[in-house]
C-alpha cells in the first residue's frame, strides 16, 4: 500500500526530537498496550505481518498525529474486530460478552519468558534454490500493490546488487493477509545513494535493504 | 504525548486501552502474570546494556568478533540475547572508512533482544524519512560529522533481519576490561547515530 507509513525519502517532517534519558514507557497505558499485543502475538491470535498491515490501514491524518502505542491500539482493534474475537459493543462497554468462538490458549508466562531470551527463527528450512547469489545485479519491480508489502516506494524500479542471501522467509505481502504461504529467499540488496536519490547524493554512500525474491528481477542490458 | 498528570481525567486513548485490556482479560485471551512478566523484562532486564556486553566482548575476543560479524544471531544467542526481535541479527562494523547506521523506514523494526525497545525518535517520522535520503545531514544533528572519504551505509530493516552496529573502540581504552568497556558503549553508537568519544579517566 502506498501509505503514509512508507516514509523513506519524504521531506518536511522537521528535525528529530531527541529525549535524553528516555524511559522505556511514558505512561502506564503504554505498558498495558505493549504487553497485551505481545501476549496476543505469542498466543498466535495474529501475526506480526498482520499487525503491520493493520497499522497501515489507519487513515493517514490519524497515523501522523497519533503516538506510537496509540498505533498499536488501533491496529490491534482492527485485527480483533476483523477476526471476530471481540465486538464493537464489548470494546465500548469494556466488558466481554462471552468467550471468543475459536478458543485459543492465553500465552503462558513461561512461554513468554522463553521467547524473550531464546532464539525462535522465522526462517524456514525448505529446499528452494536461490535465484540470485551475492554480487548479482538486480532491479526491483515497479509495483504499487494495494495490499501490504515490505518493498518501500523509494527502492521500486531501482537497480542494485545482491549483498547476501539471508535464507527463506514467508512473503509478508500474503502473510499479512489471508493469502497463501509464499516462502522464498530474502536477499540483502545494496543500492547506491545516487541510484536512489540522483546525482547530488554522495558518490560512495549506499542503502542496504532486504528484498524478498518476489520483489526482484535480474538486470538485463 | 500519552502522559497523564495526577488529578486529570483519563484521555480517550487511555480509556480505550483500559477497555480493550479488560475485554481481553475477561475472555481469557491474555493472562495478567504474562503481561507483568513482559513489561518487567523490557523495563528492567532487556536493554542497551545487553548490546553493550556484546560489543565489549567483540572488542576483546577476536574469535567472538569473527562469529558476531559472520553469524550475528548465533553469537548473541550464545550470550542469551537471541530472543524476540533478535532471532536474525546482522552486525555491521564501523571502521575509519565505513559508517553504518540503522533505520526502519516502514515501521519501527529494531533489535529488541540486544538494545531493548526503541526510543521514540527512532520510530518517528523525522528519523524514518531522512535516514535513507540524507543520513549525513541527520548524523550532523546527532553530532557526528563524517568526511567525504567515509562511506555511509544505511541499513533499512524492512524484513525479518535486525541490525546492530559494532562501533569503533574508543582510543585510550587498551587497558580496560570487557566490563569497563561495556560501560562506555551507548545505545546510539549501536544504532549508528553516535560515535564513542575518546576515553579519559
Amino acid at each position: 500500500m502506498n501509505g503514509v507509513h512508507d516514509m523513506g525519502g519524504m521531506h518536511n517532517f522537521g528535525p528529530v526530537q531527541y529525549e535524553k534519558n528516555e524511559p522505556v514507557f511514558h505512561a502506564d497505558w503504554e505498558r498495558t498496550m505493549f504487553a497485551n499485543a505481545i501476549a496476543l502475538l505469542g498466543g498466535r491470535y495474529f501475526k506480526v505481518d498482520e499487525i503491520r498491515r493493520a497499522t497501515e490501514m489507519i487513515p493517514p491524518a490519524i497515523y501522523l498525529r497519533m503516538s506510537y502505542y496509540e498505533g498499536w491500539m488501533r491496529a490491534l482493534i482492527i485485527l480483533l474486530l476483523e477476526k471476530k474475537l471481540v465486538t464493537e459493543a464489548e470494546l465500548e462497554r469494556g466488558h466481554a460478552a462471552g468467550r471468543p468462538k475459536v478458543p485459543m490458549q492465553a500465552l503462558p508466562k513461561e512461554m513468554a519468558m522463553y521467547a524473550m531470551y531464546n532464539r525462535i527463527p522465522a526462517s524456514l528450512d525448505l529446499d528452494i534454490k536461490p535465484r540470485f547469489k551475492p554480487g548479482d545485479p538486480v532491479v526491483t519491480k515497479n509495483i504499487h500493490p494495494q495490499h501490504h508489502t515490505r518493498m518501500p516506494r523509494y527502492v521500486r524500479g531501482r537497480r542494485g546488487r545482491i549483498e547476501m542471501d539471508h535464507g527463506i522467509f514467508l512473503l509478508p505481502d500474503t502473510n499479512g493477509h489471508d493469502g497463501p504461504d509464499r516462502p522464498q529467499h530474502v536477499y540483502s540488496v545494496r543500492f547506491e545513494a545516487r541510484e536512489l536519490w540522483g546525482e547530488d547524493a554522495p558518490p560512495r554512500d549506499g542503502v542496504y535493504i532486504d528484498m524478498f525474491d518476489d520483489y526482484l528481477e535480474p538486470q538485463t542490458k | 504525548m500519552g502522559m497523564q498528570k495526577p488529578g486529570t481525567a483519563l484521555t480517550d486513548v487511555q480509556m480505550r486501552v483500559k477497555a480493550l485490556a479488560s475485554v481481553l482479560a475477561e475472555k481469557g485471551m491474555v493472562k495478567q502474570e504474562t503481561l507483568d512478566a513482559i513489561v518487567d523484562q523490557y523495563e528492567t532486564k532487556i536493554g542497551p546494556h545487553c548490546g553493550a556486553q556484546v560489543v565489549a566482548r567483540a572488542w576483546t575476543d577476536p574469535a567472538f568478533k569473527k562469529l558476531l560479524l559472520e553469524n550475528g544471531s548465533a553469537a548473541v544467542d550464545s550470550m542469551g540475547f537471541g530472543g524476540l526481535e533478535g532471532a536474525h541479527l546482522t552486525v555491521r562494523e564501523n571502521t575509519p572508512a565505513i559508517h553504518n547506521m540503522v533505520v526502519c523506514t516502514l515501521c519501527s523494526c529494531y533489535p529488541w533482544a540486544t538494545l531493548g525497545l526503541p526510543p521514540v525518535w527512532y520510530k518517528s517520522a523525522p528519523y524514518r524519512s531522512r535516514a535513507v535520503r540524507d543520513p549525513r545531514g541527520l548524523l550532523k544533528e546527532f553530532g557526528v560529522e563524517l568526511g567525504s572519504d567515509v562511506e555511509v551505509r544505511v541499513w533499512d530493516s524492512n524484513a525479518d533481519m535486525r541490525y546492530l552496529v559494532l562501533p569503533m573502540r574508543p582510543a585510550g581504552t587498551d587497558k580496560l576490561s570487557a566490563k569497563q568497556l561495556a560501560a562506555l558503549v551507548t545505545r546510539d553508537s549501536m544504532i549508528g547515530t553516535a560515535q564513542l568519544a575518546p576515553y579519559r579517566r
